[in-house]
């Protein structure tokens, strides 16, 4: 699903390269967890799936299409298969809930009738049926990224990328998150997933990337963080 | 593409940046009209040329019954003193070779119709009232006098006229005037441009939450720049409907009122002219705004 073939990206204007000959290969329907310090090129990973900057050397593989080769105006198009979510949730503070979902699916062009239809199905399997017409400063922190991640999976994508997701929340908070995202991996969608969050990964014990100035340094299947040496 | 969507996103819009948007209305508004005036002074130049103006200097009329001039004795011009005019003409040595054109009367009331056909005056003038007429492009247009004195006492014709002597200071003028009017519609529509550049930046940015999630869910490029370019195209229409609608008026009190009345010797601009001018004015006008919107958009919606 997710191929890195030798990447490298140097950003313009810094000498050291953000990330150095990363070779990654993820299937169709895994949960990673990719951990780092700052810094150690987790961000720019994720930036590079989303084809929102280009590798300075190597090839990226996204459901078998080369980002490289991409025209840009099919980028609009590939991105609607990957759904996003941010530490910062990431929500328009003048809608409501369902409109903030409802958004994802309006700016794509899908019709009301769908729209009205998996809206409140999306919410439901995150957890925040009745709450539909709160606006998002009526909400806890942990409520908030449950829209976000309504907003991400309501289209269905083949992908879900989250950029350090429970990092604004607390640890009890944070385990309700990993299990709605577990349960999004077990209906088939791929979850890459950047963390900091050291519990959480031991729980879980998924495949674990470990980035470190650019590099992988360890790529293990069943991993903990296994930071603290 | 969701009408009702991207309405209400046109509404809402519109009225964040008002002050902005009516700014860039005033100016593509001015700056229209003065590009309509131009317009319509270059079709004046047109219309007073008539069909000869560029091709011959010197025109000679021929005498009807009605005419007053030396040669003319109360009798329609005869055959012969038609060629012998004409042989006058032919064999001057200011006249270019194959510069010899004439009129008939049928010819000239044809013209004359088309020339006039806003005007009152066509219903009172018939075919026989018009005057038969030769026209003359000289080999070198200052070099006219000869030609003139040679022709004007011949029998059979009624005035010779260099249309070029009364036409051209008011040609000079209104060519100026069009320059300039051109010259303040060019800056003004570069101050329009800036004027559009800037509303799109600062609209850019304050709905920079909405579009960086747009283009984060799979917005289309296109989807993302319509309510911006829809903003320009409606800016433009409503400046150029006040452009249309003042030159409308321009037209009304200054020719149609007065100058129609006062100088009924030429014909002025009408209806039909300012009903082109003013498609132009539209056509360009909203080029104009979406071209710079496009290109501005395209630049800060980068992928």
């Amino acid at each position: 699903m997710i191929r890195f073939e030798n990447v490298s990206k140097t950003y313009e204007g810094q000498s050291r390269a953000a990330l150095l000959n990363v070779n990654v290969d993820i299937e169709k329907g895994e949960f990673v967890f990719l951990v780092g310090t700052s810094g150690s090129g987790k961000s720019t990973f994720l930036r590079l799936v989303l084809r929102e900057q280009r590798t300075s050397k190597g090839h990226i593989m996204v459901a078998g299409k080369d980002l490289n080769r991409l025209a840009s105006w099919r980028i609009p198009q590939m991105r609607r298969q990957i759904g996003t979510v941010f530490q910062d949730f990431r929500l328009l503070p003048n809608k409501t809930v369902a409109e903030n979902v409802a958004f994802a699916l309006q700016v794509i062009g899908k019709p009301r009738s769908h729209i009205r239809k998996t809206v409140p199905e999306v919410l439901e399997l995150v957890g925040l049926d009745g709450k539909e017409d709160r606006l998002p400063d009526e909400l806890s922190g942990g409520e908030q990224q449950r829209v976000a991640i309504a907003r991400a999976f309501v289209n269905r994508p083949m992908i879900l990328i989250a950029d350090e997701p429970t990092g604004n929340l607390d640890p009890g908070t944070s385990v309700g998150i990993m299990k709605l995202l577990d349960r999004i991996n077990r209906t088939g969608t791929t979850v890459v997933m950047a963390t900091h969050d050291v519990s959480i990964v031991d729980q879980m014990r998924k495949r674990v990337i470990e980035l470190q100035n650019g590099h992988v340094v360890r790529d293990e299947s069943r991993g903990v963080y296994g930071y603290q040496h | 593409m969701r009408l009702n969507y991207i309405l209400s996103d046109l509404g809402i819009g519109l009225k964040r940046n008002l002050s902005m948007t009516i700014a860039v209305v005033v100016t593509i508004w001015v700056s229209l009209a003065l590009f309509g005036s131009a317009l319509l002074a270059n079709s004046q130049v047109s219309l007073m040329k008539g069909n000869w103006y560029d091709k011959i200097q010197i025109s000679v009329f021929l005498c009807t019954k009605d005419s007053g001039g030396r040669g003319c004795s109360g009798a329609e011009v005869t055959q012969e003193q038609k060629n012998r005019i004409q042989q006058v003409i032919q064999t001057n040595p200011d006249t270019a070779p194959d510069g010899v054109f004439s009129e008939s009367k049928k010819e000239a009331f044809e013209s004359f119709k088309k020339l006039y056909k806003d005007s009152p005056i066509v219903s009172t003038v018939t075919e026989d009232q018009m005057q038969e007429s030769f026209r003359v492009k000289l080999k070198d247009p200052q070099r006219y006098q000869n030609l003139v004195s040679a022709v004007a006492g011949l029998p059979g014709v009624d005035t010779v006229q260099d249309l070029r002597q009364y036409l051209d200071p008011l040609f000079k003028a209104l060519n100026g005037l069009q320059i300039g009017a051109i010259f303040a519609a060019g800056l003004l529509l570069a101050a329009a441009l800036m004027q559009i550049f800037n509303t799109i930046r600062l609209a850019a940015y304050a709905r920079r939450r909405e579009i960086g999630i747009m283009r984060l869910v799979g917005a289309s490029n296109f989807y993302i720049q319509l309510p911006f370019l829809l903003e320009a195209v409606l800016a433009a229409l409503v400046g150029a409907v006040l452009a249309c609608g003042t030159l409308w008026l321009g037209v009304y009190l200054i020719v149609m009122q007065r100058a129609q009345e006062t100088f009924r010797v030429w014909q002025w601009v009408g209806a039909t002219e300012t009903f082109r001018a003013m498609l132009y004015m539209v056509l360009v006008g909203v080029i104009l705004a979406v071209i710079p919107t496009f290109l501005t958009t395209r630049k800060y919606l980068k992928v």
